[in-house]
């Protein structure tokens, strides 16, 4: 047993190093394989920064009534984060920082400070900002809950039906753009595996009549499968090795472009936080559409 | 050793290319299978090795009927053929040395016996020389050597040799005739298809004759008459 698959792998690296040619096809169609699955990775890192980016910027506002007290607010707070894991941030926003962040955003609009100065005072009312995970569903919901008859004497009124066209509208192209991205995915991969399929059909074809030849003096079909499998293998880790590569350095030469298109996402960092996966799939892929291709092209040769 | 019984072969639709065709061959005998191209000759052979299937009758290899056999009965049954061909079928990618102790490895040979043996056959073969060859760096005499070496080198029962002198010139053609002959008196049953006349003639040995399918002639000690 251990002196065949001694045999096998020992046939499979001689006429590995035998066939450069067919060789270096099927690496790279392999390598241009694990690239498409690896740019399909990052583009879903980018689409998740996205959508993330934009969730993060829908909130719904509870607006409290005119002397509130603070206690109160932050008690209702309290009450908001901790009734559902899909609350993602419930941010405070007193009467005071309102009307400072107002000042602020419209700096040296003399016609808006003239109108606050005549309304005298704060004319702003502190307010709690919910941003939630999910969709227009839990927003809802929440608006229902702050409108309930316990928060009535505390909440002058919640702005989520002015809202909601929007986060309607958002959350919708943001799901269709991951249904497209899946899509897209599926589709390419499919292609990419089928050429992957033909390339090493193509070199397996080389062989077919060794490989009757074989089956006529008696090899069992393991013997005779084994080293193109394991051939599929090599391919499989040499075009990860190539790939790894071309990844990491396209990555760290882009990432700075990429960032400037998409501030806040940084390609090469999340290419390092993510290593481990972004391995696994090149390595998987590689080694599994290596050996699965030969697997499958060589069975009908076996037919003797 | 190995039996034809009543067997017929016939290709969709309707292309009988072998037809009632019986014979035994004892261990030991040297017989030649001549005929016209698509005399059926090949089909013959391939049925033996259990490349193809009888449509009625039955093959025997000892007690096995071959059209019947399972795929470990096959392997089994093919270790002990050693099959030399026109095309010589030869590994490509396969020094000469590998060519040969390719056949060991299927049997599972220990690689001492396979370090003795090897160089053995490939010296008796006249073809040490040439161990680190590839195939196509031999000239066709040498290949055809070569596949001989690879159909011995297990010590087969039987040997079938389809048109082995095909690609040769006359030379190269006696001395391959010259060495079946000579595996023949090791006692080694030889089959052996060929167009060649002279070859036949000069064999003296069994010849059965076969025409459109059908068995026309078994003579004990033949020539190529068509």
């Amino acid at each position: 047993m251990i002196t065949n698959f001694e045999r096998i792998f020992n046939f499979a690296v001689t006429d590995f190093r035998r066939n450069k040619g067919s060789n270096i096809a099927a690496i790279f169609v392999l390598v241009v394989t694990i690239l498409l699955a690896t740019g399909l990775l990052m583009f879903q890192g980018m689409a998740n920064h996205i959508i993330s980016e934009i969730q993060n910027k829908i909130d719904i506002t509870a607006y409290f009534k005119e002397g509130t007290g603070e206690e109160n607010i932050l008690s209702v707070k309290d009450e908001i984060t901790n009734l559902s894991p899909d609350i993602k941030s419930v941010t405070y926003v007193s009467e005071a920082q309102a009307l400072q962040e107002f000042n602020e955003k419209h700096q040296g609009n003399e016609s808006l400070a003239r109108a606050i100065e005549e309304v005298g005072g704060n004319p702003f009312l502190s307010s709690l900002n919910i941003v939630t995970t999910g969709k227009t569903s839990q927003y809802e919901n929440i608006s229902n809950i702050l409108q309930s008859d316990k928060y009535k004497g505390l909440i002058e009124k919640v702005d989520f039906s002015q809202k909601r066209d929007i986060i309607e509208k958002v959350f919708s192209i943001t799901s269709n753009v991951n249904k497209f991205g899946i899509g897209l995915g599926i589709f390419m991969m499919v292609i990419a595996i089928l050429v992957v399929l033909n390339t090493i059909k193509l070199t397996v074809d080389n062989s077919k009549d060794e490989i009757s030849t074989m089956k006529i003096v008696g090899a069992s079909d393991w013997f005779v499968r084994g080293p193109f499998v394991i051939q599929g293998a090599i391919y499989g880790v040499i075009a990860f090795a190539i790939s790894f590569a071309i990844s990491l350095i396209a990555v760290y030469l882009f990432s700075s472009k990429i960032s400037l298109i998409m501030p806040g996402f940084f390609a090469f960092k999340y290419f390092i936080s993510n290593i481990i996966i972004f391995i696994l799939v090149q390595l998987g892929f590689g080694i599994f559409l290596g050996i699965i291709s030969s697997f499958i092209v060589i069975r009908r040769y076996l037919k003797v | 050793m190995i039996s034809f019984k009543k067997v017929t072969k016939i290709y969709d639709p309707d292309t009988t290319v072998l037809q009632d065709v019986s014979f035994d061959v004892a261990g030991g005998e040297f017989v030649s299978i001549v005929g016209k191209s698509g005399a059926g000759k090949t089909t013959l052979i391939r049925m033996i090795m259990g490349l193809e299937k009888p449509t009625s009758g039955q093959v025997m290899f000892g007690d096995l009927s071959v059209g019947d056999a399972t795929l470990p009965e096959l392997q089994g049954m093919r270790r002990q053929i050693g099959s030399i061909f026109q095309d010589y079928r030869l590994f490509a990618t396969k020094t000469v040395y590998e060519n040969v102790a390719y056949i060991l490895e299927v049997e599972g040979k220990e690689n001492d016996e396979i370090n003795t043996e090897v160089p053995k056959v490939l010296e008796t073969i006249g073809l040490k020389h040439r161990a680190d060859n590839f195939p196509r760096e031999l000239s066709g005499g040498e290949q055809q050597r070569l596949a001989i070496a690879r159909a011995l080198i297990n010590q087969p029962k039987v040997i079938l040799a389809d048109e082995p002198t095909g690609n040769l010139d006359p030379y190269n053609s006696y001395e391959v005739i010259s060495l079946l002959e000579k595996i023949n008196k090791t006692g080694k049953t030889v089959i052996l298809l060929t167009h060649d006349r002279a070859v036949v003639n000069k064999l003296g040995k069994r010849v059965i004759t076969l025409e459109d399918g059908k068995m026309i002639r078994d003579e004990k000690e033949g020539k190529f008459i068509i």
